[in-house]
């Protein structure tokens, strides 16, 4: 068992949180069925072959995938990829994907009346460098009204995918901005029970990466949990 | 200061234009040498199928694939990978694991993955001696897993809840 899931409150959120009615009709209610993890639990596609295959929404700057420039405020969003034991974990993919400054989704099925853009898409997919350090520029995303309860309105967020090494590893997420007011009224962030574990998806405001005249800059360090198939010195699987 | 473990949240219901890509489900292509079909639907706990679900497979044998698959549900909830059939695989402690794809669902309304594993039906002796599948007693709880060959392709459905929810894993 690793150290987090002994942390007061857990990491990860239940798969029932009444708050957030969707997980009504689609929680996992049997419990989990501990098993004793196999080769495939413990590898993982290589994220540039993942890259590689990819025939759209590549690339780490959102504000230049079209013609002209998007609208808002321009930003950059770096951090680090760290597996369970805080070592980096380079060359692996990370998606992102949002809303536009508006708080619109480019999806079909957002039915949110605010403007589309049409210089912003809102994906992006690249790999963190040898240090597992990624970085991107796109525009702050806009805060949206949804229909889980009277009023209410999503924190902006950017949404991460992240491989990792292994399949054990995977880890989609969403990034949030300091002082957000929302963040005190939004069922899926505070769907994580641990205070400490919530904050963590609250990127940091980070001057010493603004570009001057330019951009603002936001870093968000992301720590995967799982692990790794490596043999031990008795011929066990190491834990992490 | 150390940051633990960064929590999951739901993937939404607004990846489709950033997740999937249309080579997404070809781990190989259509009518490559051994290419098999595995596909399914997506339930609810009502019964109801997942029309905005993401299904991501992997397996560790095939060498020269990438190995990984991604399929969104369709309107009826339905999923499918081509691939090829992995072989059986030993874990560290020696046991053989019978062929499998190790599958996660994202979904809105999933605040965190839920992750199982697909075996198939024609593979009946290393069924039997699988670690994880002998670790489920119930016939029926057993069955979620296994995909059943039908006209050619492998089917089978993943129920997120209710009486014949698929077993998922502590992962």
């Amino acid at each position: 068992m690793s150290a987090d899931r002994r942390q007061a409150g857990g990491v990860d959120p239940p798969y029932l949180h009444a708050d957030y009615r969707s997980t009504a009709l689609r929680a996992p209610l049997r419990p989990p069925l501990r098993i004793v993890y196999g080769p495939s639990e413990l590898s993982g596609p290589s994220g540039a072959a993942l890259l590689a295959g990819r025939e759209q929404g590549v690339g780490a700057d959102l504000t230049r995938q079209h013609a002209g420039e998007p609208l808002g405020e321009r930003i950059i969003v770096h951090g680090r990829v760290l597996d369970a034991r805080h070592r980096p974990l380079p060359d692996t993919l990370v998606e992102v994907w949002q809303a536009n400054a508006a708080g619109r989704y480019a999806h079909v099925v957002d039915q949110h009346p605010a403007p589309l853009d049409p210089n912003f898409t809102g994906a992006g997919a690249f790999l963190t460098d040898a240090e597992g350090r990624y970085r991107f520029v796109t525009i702050k995303p806009g805060a949206y009204p949804w229909r889980n309860h009277p009023n209410a309105w999503r924190p902006a967020h950017i949404h991460f995918s992240v491989f990792g090494r292994s399949f054990s590893q995977r880890l989609i997420t969403q990034m949030y901005f300091p002082g957000d007011p929302l963040l005190a009224y939004d069922p899926v962030f505070r769907s994580i029970p641990s205070p400490a574990a919530r904050e963590s998806l609250v990127s940091v405001f980070d001057p010493t990466h603004t570009a001057p005249e330019w951009a603002l800059a936001y870093r968000f360090d992301i720590t995967l949990g799982g692990r790794e198939g490596r043999q031990g010195p008795e011929g066990r699987e190491e834990r992490t | 200061m150390r940051a633990g473990r960064t929590p999951s949240q739901t993937v939404g219901p607004f990846f489709e234009f950033a997740l999937p890509w249309p080579g997404g489900p070809f781990v190989v292509a259509e009518g490559a040498p051994g290419a098999i079909r595995v596909h399914g639907r997506l339930f609810d706990g009502a019964g109801e199928p997942v029309p905005d679900g993401l299904i991501e497979t992997w397996q560790a044998s095939p060498a020269g694939t990438r190995g990984f698959g991604r399929s969104s549900t369709g309107r009826d909830g339905g999923f499918a990978i081509v691939t090829l059939k992995p072989t059986s695989v030993a874990d560290a402690a020696g046991a053989l694991h019978a062929p499998h794809l190790a599958v996660s669902v994202f979904a809105r309304g999933l605040l965190k993955r839920a992750v199982t594993r697909v075996y198939f039906s024609d593979e009946e002796a290393a069924n039997r001696s699988d670690p994880v599948l002998s670790a489920i007693p119930d016939d029926a709880a057993r069955a979620t897993l296994i995909a059943r060959l039908e006209g050619g392709s492998y089917r089978l459905d993943i129920h997120l809840q209710g009486p014949r929810e698929t077993v998922f894993f502590d992962v």
